[in-house]
């Protein structure tokens, strides 16, 4: 027997699928936020060794897909005896991704101060940690914003990917929901419409922010 | 004993070898002036003297803090050296206060009442007790010079340097960055200043030190350097700026 299916089962399957959409780019952005910036700390560390570790930890995750992330930590934790749901693994490999991406624009908010501002400091006795707690991160954090709210964009995008490895969000509910409707293009649709609701404010807002600085890093 | 005693001091840039054997003596309450063309290694002179720039064979004493080469902590050496920048490099994101106050709060641990009471003093001697609150971006550069003096002068160090501290503000801005620096020195502030104000070294400079490729090629007084230099290179100079 054939279900029917009104506009709102779908509507609110999709809000269902969304609701995890977003709690997977809020738990990314956080987690992936608190690793970047153990990760940009490193990447400019003194030490060369630790720097090396960041450099190779960024370009690990920039220079591979996100797909290929999400199916080696799903996969290859499995291979290692921790068996992982895909909710774990997609939290796990946006958490990486996440925070390869912002210690990389961090790195270059950090670096756009001027070295003037470290030498200055440096001047007045200033220990390194010093300098970058009291001058240079607060410095960086006013230009840092704005494009890391943008990118924030790309994570609740690359929270899509994760329906590959059988996660239900948005993307996987709305392919649920046109297999058993024969209606894909309604309900593409809505999903699309769905994921324009949650980037294009925080474009919009990203936008703002930029020039409410007169900043671009 | 000299405040600041410098010896054998060699530093290289790569290949190039910037200074050469420096040796050169400031005694408390001196007021130095260093002049010599672009180039002279008089600017790394000054910021070796402040740890900007690491050494690589010699020593530099102040008041006791001694650098040798390899030296990897210049912090107990910065807290007897204040140091004024050319491009004022004050902190845009801080009030002018607090500008003044951080330094001591942060590094030598002042209580914050009384950190805010000695940038008070140090704003007034520079004349610049109402813009306690404004921001650097809102100042003259010949304001935000005299907020980095006073900023420095907050660490109450035993010398003080100043790195072309007039160069880059528009003419009718150096006097008022003068005076102040003259009032320090008439107050009995150790001076090292790298400067091209030829007028002010020989009004304000007890010893003028003319450096030429990476050494101390010709010092003494003012006056009789000026009147008659001894060396054909600092004739030169000094003809050379009486022309432009």
């Amino acid at each position: 027997m054939l279900t029917q299916f009104t506009t709102w089962d779908i509507v609110r399957n999709l809000l269902e699928g969304g609701k995890w959409t977003l709690l997977l780019s809020l738990l990314a952005f956080f987690l992936g936020g608190v690793t970047g910036l153990i990760i940009v700390l490193l990447r400019i560390s003194p030490n060369r060794f630790l720097r090396v570790i960041a450099k190779v930890w960024i370009e690990l995750f920039q220079g591979t897909p996100l797909l290929m992330q999400l199916f080696i930590v799903f996969f290859g934790l499995s291979l290692l005896g921790w068996d992982v749901s895909a909710w774990t693994a997609a939290a796990i490999g946006l958490t990486l991704f996440t925070s390869a991406y912002l210690a990389e624009i961090w790195r270059g908010c950090i670096e756009a101060i001027p070295s003037g501002q470290w030498e200055a400091s440096a001047s007045l006795a200033f220990s390194p940690l010093q300098q970058m707690r009291y001058v240079i991160l607060p410095q960086a954090l006013r230009i840092a914003i704005p494009p890391t709210v943008g990118f924030s964009v790309q994570v609740v995008k690359g929270t899509a990917v994760t329906s590959i490895i059988g996660f239900t969000e948005l993307t996987k509910s709305g392919t649920m929901i046109a297999n058993a409707t024969f209606e894909p293009f309604m309900v593409f649709g809505l999903v699309a419409t769905a994921y324009f609701c949650l980037c294009y404010p925080l474009s919009v807002y990203a936008r703002h922010l930029e020039r409410k600085y007169h900043v671009a890093c | 004993m000299s405040l600041v005693s410098i010896h054998q001091l060699h530093k290289h840039f790569g290949d190039n070898h910037v200074l050469k054997g420096i040796d050169l003596n400031v005694d408390e309450g001196q007021v130095i002036a260093l002049i010599g063309r672009s180039g002279s290694g008089k600017s790394t002179l000054l910021r070796t003297i402040n740890g900007l720039e690491c050494i690589d064979a010699g020593e530099i004493t102040v008041d006791g803090a001694k650098i040798q080469a390899g030296a990897k902590d210049m912090r107990p050496l910065r807290l007897k050296v204040g140091m004024v920048f050319q491009q004022f490099n004050l902190f845009p994101h801080l009030s002018v206060g607090e500008n003044v106050m951080l330094a001591p709060k942060i590094v030598k641990k002042t209580d914050p009442a009384q950190a805010q009471e000695l940038a008070e003093q140090m704003l007034a001697k520079v004349g610049l007790s109402e813009k306690f609150d404004a921001f650097p971006g809102e100042l003259s550069g010949g304001q935000q010079q005299r907020v980095a003096i006073a900023r420095a002068l907050a660490m109450q160090p035993k010398v003080m340097l100043c790195d072309e501290i007039t160069s880059a503000l528009d003419p009718e801005l150096v006097s008022e960055v003068l005076s102040v620096v003259k009032q320090l020195a008439n107050e009995g502030m150790t001076l090292v200043m790298v400067t091209h104000e030829m007028r002010f070294a020989r009004e304000v400079g007890d010893k003028l030190v003319f450096m030429h490729q990476g050494r101390v090629h010709e010092e003494g007084p003012p006056e009789a350097l000026f009147n008659a230099p001894s060396t054909p290179e600092l004739a030169a100079f000094i003809g050379a700026i009486d022309q432009a």
